[in-house]
């Protein structure tokens, strides 16, 4: 206590601050066990990820991506002896398991959908919502309360309610599982989030910016355009990468709504199936995959994370 | 420039303003700003209207008819109250609410308890604290439905790392951990995914909550020669508690709709053990084609979560206030 005894009273003793830290340690060290087995199962051969028990020394082995990119074929020993030599080394891992490669598997057209269905609806929802989100702080806009809660209980709904009446509304519309369709979809989803997050940035930039500039001649848009939007970049960029994890991550729209063209790569990994049931190291190699550009914007993210995962209720 | 200053300038711009002919404002200033107000939001309410309110109004009219979706030439009939009647007499959509609500009570418990904990220690600002937190916050990061559906993996008795796990610490044969095939584990594998994957949630919104409490109360209380135990329970745990009933309401309203975790993992078996109530909405609508029904209890459950949450808030607000 005597160390401490300089410090202000509420400041927690060293054996304390020891006990706390070990204890999350030990916690947090839990919670990354799932995601490790994930990438550990991503580098064993399909024999090493079922063994038991589990094991956690072994070869590492690129089958599990080689299967993941590409579809094949069990074939007989003379059939694949009468082949030329292996090309590159999906091939000769493939060979070795008496299989030959078919073709490319789904995986990168269902990635490339969530690419272009999360860039995109991000990218409207960022826009639409910085718009809407200046109105809302700048302007007297009547009912604003009330439009606000509004666009705010949008988000309580369970995805399945309006799942019905979008599933019918897109069918006659000619946008089932079209990625258009689910750029819409996911810009209505997230536009309220845009909306919330952003009108607090908006707000904390002074109103006398965008006065000085209009009283040096610029119009109320140029003033928004060239005052008020390079002040708002940080806050716009945290937002869009809210919008692009939830449209990232969304899985019950895209099972319900797309089949083929369309499916988004959440519907598409679990049902990567090797021989006889789940290919796991195929799985867990899509989920890899899948997992990384997250885990960046995470790390990114972790200042602003609290603002946006409570629609800016609770600021940090 | 003073605030002072810039309103008058303000003052003085819509005076002028408002003595100018429309037409000429619009040359000389572009856009009126009550214009500019509408054009900006309108965008976005049109899109919410379009893709939200229609949907559901469309889902109110449905659930008064016997519309099935994959007949889309079949006469509709009216039902008047059918529907809801059907729903509201179903044993198997009780069941399914009662399930629900068991998932939601655990989740939150054990999510709110370690969450609450978790950030109690953080807030001890141990050396990396902030590395370590943003460790823990990674799976609520991911999603539902990929993570969840490698922790059937995880389950597996046989092969699993959890079943090896389990059995490695308690001695119980690893056949016998059969997480996702045993009627009484099911329900609790789920609520360990979920607990995993959403306890830093709660403890983010937790921290927040006790760095807003300043410190000055505490020297009071120092002063006082109140206890820890007395200062745990007279401070810490009021002044936080606003922000705890915060994340409730959000875990609450996310886990009353869960749906991608559920299906993944057990996909409401076995029997119907997990089967949460999106589950069976979507059954209804999606497998049955029992478009106005299923309707009608898409109804039922959005009235529930709305009428709950809005009570919730009233109660926030309260605590809020004292």
């Amino acid at each position: 206590m005597s160390a401490n005894s300089a410090h202000s009273v509420v400041e927690p003793s060293l054996n304390s601050k020891r006990i706390a830290g070990a204890i999350v340690v030990l916690y947090a060290l839990i919670t990354l066990i799932p995601l490790v087995w994930i990438f550990l199962t991503s580098i064993k051969s399909p024999p090493d990820s079922i063994s038991y028990p589990p094991k956690i020394v072994f070869t590492p082995s690129l089958e599990g991506y080689c299967n993941l990119f590409t579809t094949r074929t069990r074939q007989t020993p003379d059939y694949i002896a009468s082949l030329p030599a292996p090309v590159g080394t999906c091939d000769e891992v493939t060979r070795k398991r008496n299989m030959v490669i078919a073709g490319p598997s789904n995986f990168v057209p269902r990635f490339v959908n969530s690419l272009v269905i999360a860039f995109g609806s991000t990218f409207l929802a960022v826009f639409l919502g910085t718009l809407a989100a200046y109105g809302f702080s700048r302007f007297r806009v009547p009912l604003a309360d009330d439009l606000l809660f509004f666009i705010l209980s949008t988000r309580m709904m369970p995805p399945i309610a309006v799942a019905i009446p979008i599933y019918l509304m897109y069918r006659e519309l000619g946008l089932s599982d079209t990625a258009l369709g689910m750029i819409l979809l996911y810009t209505a989803v997230n536009v309220s989030l845009a909306v919330w997050l952003l009108k607090g940035f908006i707000d904390e930039i002074p109103r006398e910016y965008e006065e000085a500039a209009m009283i040096d001649g610029y119009t109320r848009l140029q003033a928004f355009r060239k005052v008020v939007l390079p002040q708002a970049t940080t806050g716009i960029a945290a937002t869009a990468i809210f919008c692009l994890i939830f449209a990232w991550n969304e899985y019950a729209f895209a099972a319900l709504l797309t089949s083929g063209e369309a499916q988004t790569a959440p519907p598409f990994i679990p049902t990567i199936i090797g021989e006889g049931g789940q290919d796991w190291p195929a799985v867990a190699a899509g989920t890899t995959i899948f997992l990384i550009p997250i885990l960046v914007f995470t790390i990114l993210l972790r200042k602003q994370l609290l603002r946006g995962i409570t629609f800016g209720a609770v600021r940090k | 420039m003073t605030i002072s200053h810039s309103s008058i300038v303000e003052k003085a711009a819509d005076a002028t303003a408002r003595a100018t002919p429309a037409s000429f404002a619009r040359q000389v200033r572009g856009l009126s700003d009550r214009a500019i107000a509408w054009l900006f939001i309108a965008p976005a309410i049109t899109l919410l209207l379009a893709i939200n309110i229609f949907p559901l109004i469309w889902a109110v009219y449905l659930s008064f008819t016997n519309y099935r979706a994959n007949r889309p030439n079949a006469p509709i009939q009216n039902v008047g109250l059918g529907n809801y009647e059907r729903v509201l007499n179903d044993p198997d959509i009780w069941q399914a609410m009662q399930t629900t609500a068991h998932f939601v009570f655990w989740t939150i418990l054990l999510q709110t308890v370690i969450g609450f904990a978790l950030a109690y220690l953080i807030d001890r600002k141990f050396r990396g604290h902030a590395f370590w937190t943003t460790i823990i916050l990674i799976p609520m990061m991911l999603s539902p439905a990929v993570v969840g559906n490698f922790w059937r993996f995880l389950y597996e008795p046989q092969i699993g790392l959890f079943a090896y796990a389990v059995s490695l610490v308690s001695g119980i044969p690893t056949s016998d951990v059969q997480m996702l095939g045993n009627v009484s584990l099911a329900p609790w594998a789920i609520v360990i995914v979920d607990t995993w994957m959403w306890t830093p949630y709660v403890m983010l919104i937790c921290l927040a909550g006790l760095r807003s409490i300043p410190d000055y109360i505490y020297e009071a209380a120092e002063v006082d020669r109140a206890s820890p135990w007395r200062q745990f329970w007279s401070i810490t745990v009021p002044m936080a508690l606003p922000f705890i009933m915060l994340a409730v309401l959000f875990r609450g309203i996310e886990n009353f709709k869960m749906f991608d975790m559920v299906t993944l993992l057990t996909g409401g078996g076995p029997g119907s053990v997990t089967e949460v109530a999106s589950i069976t909405l979507k059954r209804a609508a999606f497998e049955s084609w029992a478009t106005g029904r299923a309707s009608a209890f898409a109804i039922v459950l959005f009235v529930a979560v709305f009428g709950l949450a809005n009570i919730y808030v009233r109660a926030l607000n309260k605590v809020k206030q004292r």
